[in-house]
């Protein structure tokens, strides 16, 4: 007999729509991509907002990096709308008590702080571009500085003065989007794997985790492609920036896990289940990505290893935890929904190659704002440190 | 070329100036336009209703009395055939539970429609039918529970919609607007009773409404009316004689998870603790 509809293999007893996962790993992306940015945002506020020098050298790169991902950010979440032509719904008739109405609202706002702040902060560049340019990168440069080519003193001095401030107002709106996207999940009473008050906090702290990681891993690429060591300094700073968000995340999660076996309420066997069961696999990357880091950061941050031996265990600790904080967006949003509402079930969910929900959409996805990076990072080189760039 | 690099001050600040009234006009133009959408959606009955319908002058209600259901099924048939929902095992507006206590085990064993051995026991999925596996099982105790959207007071489906599209009716039923659905299935995740799901042909969420385009007639939902044992009982709150409000009197009734503080409107007489 064939299946009419291809449903999630099941154990226990699940309602028999929970046989269908409603979402799938675009949602896994959607957070993942949002951490990314909120944490890149970070490193660069590190320079822009505390006036921590040490962190200049990668503090524009970070502001490239936060846009590039965040340009991508709707894209999982439009993709996995049935009626993505009516996307704009949300914008048009905003129902408030939404977790998600807010979120085209919030995330515009973001997205525009974030191009004023690049803006301000490449304008002298541009500038110099554009005059030493010539065809269309002249005028493609021209156009990008609105007619605003004043590079005297006092005017990048004011470029400066917004920086600031936009990075100050940028800060806030990219804590405020990630925690936002914690409550998505969090204020979920429905499930009993969401429904936690620490995921706010969790999501927010993996997010500014999972940025610092990736731009150290880019960093430290990027610097290997144009033949340059990277900044001693500013390594140091994110191993100290990475290592002290890290203890942060990892004693929320230990906490959060914590309490629901302490509280043990009903289901909680098929909690244990799931663990063992549909999720084994990725709570295991989650935990050694946290773990292995851990140890390998405090000792780094003890020892004040620098040069080549920091560039490697650094890298090698990054590439880790990015992998191991897409592993906890899987655990969440995944598995949240492979726990039944019953709590006397699991569903297992089954990621497709094909289709617009499926794993080659997804690696296109991931690696789309990789490749926009690229070009960004061409167009526009964030690596002057000279007086006058900001 | 005459580009002026040395630009006075006052240049930007003017630009910037600009820049600030066109986002503020933007704004204006933007509230205007939302201040319109909402009045034209204010407007909106649901399209299954008679024009002549009062939503405000009823306050309806459901009641399931599980000692009486004999789970055949026809409640899950009717419904599928009467909203059009589809034909599989894994899409239900309505669907019913079989809870089984076998002697020596402490907990109930649970299966539905979507269940392997009840599908061959139909012969396809298009089908609904329990399979006789309990026939020489010590069986001690033996239920169904039939279960379908429990219209709540306090819908965590539609406080999480982000477009508004679902909405409760002043006369108690949780409605989808199709055709404003985005299909986010935010709704979906947000039922703790598990009875929204998604229809892929339309790419909308969908649930039961108690057969709102029915009941605005002066009918009974399908699935009650076909019930062969009067296990479903639909009426009137409003009316003391209805059939609903004499259940309610008659049986000490209670519902589902109400520790979820949402407040259902179905009404369960004879399940016990296993009931989820």
């Amino acid at each position: 007999m064939d299946a009419l509809f291809h449903a999630a293999p099941y154990i226990g007893y699940v309602y028999p729509n929970e046989t269908v996962v409603p979402w799938g790993i675009l949602i896994v992306v959607y957070p993942y991509l949002t951490g990314l940015v909120a944490g890149a945002f970070v490193v660069s506020a590190f320079y822009h907002v505390f006036g921590l020098e040490q962190f200049r050298p990668v503090a524009r790169f970070a502001l490239l990096t936060a846009l590039a991902l965040m340009v991508f950010v709707p894209l999982p979440l439009l993709l996995h709308l049935g009626r993505p032509e009516r996307a704009f719904n949300a914008m048009l008739t905003p129902h408030w008590t939404s977790a998600f109405a807010a979120f085209s609202y919030a995330a515009s706002f973001y997205v525009f702080i974030l191009m004023l702040e690049i803006w301000f902060a490449f304008r002298a560049d541009v500038v110099r571009y554009a005059q030493a340019a010539l065809g269309p990168r002249r005028a493609f440069y021209y156009a990008l500085a609105l007619g605003s080519l004043d590079v005297s003193e006092n005017a990048l001095r004011h470029d400066r003065a917004w920086a600031h401030g936009l990075a100050i107002v940028g800060v806030a709106a990219a804590m405020l989007l990630h925690g936002y996207v914690g409550f998505v999940f969090g204020s979920l009473k429905s499930r009993e794997w969401w429904g936690s008050d620490l995921m706010p906090v969790i999501f927010l702290l993996s997010a500014a985790v999972s940025g610092i990681a990736l731009l150290i891993v880019l960093y430290v690429i990027a610097c290997g492609v144009r033949r340059e060591t990277p900044d001693d300094g500013a390594l140091q700073g994110l191993t100290r920036a990475l290592w002290g968000f890290l203890i942060a995340v990892v004693v929320m999660e230990v906490l959060e896990f914590v309490t629901l076996l302490y509280k043990s309420r009903e289901g909680i066997e098929t909690v244990m289940e799931l663990l063992a069961g549909p999720i084994r696999t990725t709570l295991l990357l989650q935990a050694i990505g946290s773990a292995i880091p851990l140890a390998v950061l405090t000792a780094l941050v003890a020892s004040g290893t620098r040069g080549r031996r920091l560039v490697l265990w650094l890298s090698a600790c990054s590439v880790l935890i990015v992998l191991a904080v897409f592993a906890m967006r899987w655990n969440v949003v995944i598995g949240g929904q492979e726990l039944s509402k019953t709590m006397k079930g699991l569903v297992t969910y089954q990621l497709p190659f094909w289709g617009r929900e499926g794993l080659l959409a997804v690696s296109l996805i991931l690696a789309a704002p990789l490749a926009l990076l690229a070009v960004l990072v061409r167009l526009f080189p964030p690596w002057e440190t000279r007086a006058g760039s900001v | 070329m005459g580009y002026r690099v040395n630009q006075p001050e006052p240049g930007r600040r003017r630009f910037l100036r600009l820049g600030a009234r066109v986002a503020l006009l933007g704004v204006a133009a933007f509230g205007l336009a939302r201040g319109f959408v909402r009045r034209a959606t204010a407007a909106v009955r649901p399209a299954s209703a008679p024009a002549d319908y009062d939503w405000t002058k009823h306050r309806w209600g459901f009641g399931v009395d599980a000692t009486r259901c004999i789970g055949c099924l026809r409640c899950v048939e009717a419904c599928k055939i009467e909203n059009g929902v589809a034909r599989d095992a894994h899409h239900f507006r309505t669907w019913v539970e079989r809870y089984v206590h076998l002697k020596g085990e402490r907990r109930a064993r649970i299966d539905s429609h979507y269940d392997p051995q009840n599908i061959a026991a139909s012969g396809s999925e298009r089908e609904y039918r329990f399979d006789n596996r309990y026939r020489d099982a010590p069986v001690e105790q033996a239920f169904f529970v039939p279960k379908l959207c429990n219209q709540c007071e306090h819908p965590p489906c539609v406080q999480v919609c982000p477009v508004g599209a679902t909405y409760r009716t002043p006369d108690g039923v949780v409605l989808i607007d199709h055709n404003y659905c985005i299909g986010c299935q935010y709704c979906v995740q947000a039922c703790p009773y598990g009875v929204r799901m998604f229809n892929h042909e339309h790419g909308v969420t969908d649930k039961c409404t108690w057969c709102y385009h029915r009941i605005t007639r002066g009918m009974q939902p399908a699935c009650v009316e076909v019930c062969p044992v009067n296990a479903r009982i639909f009426g009137d709150l409003n009316d003391a004689d209805s059939p609903i409000s004499k259940f309610i009197r008659q049986n000490r009734v209670q519902v589902l998870k109400p520790e979820m503080g949402t407040g259902p409107s179905v009404y369960y007489a004879g399940i016990d603790k296993e009931v989820l």
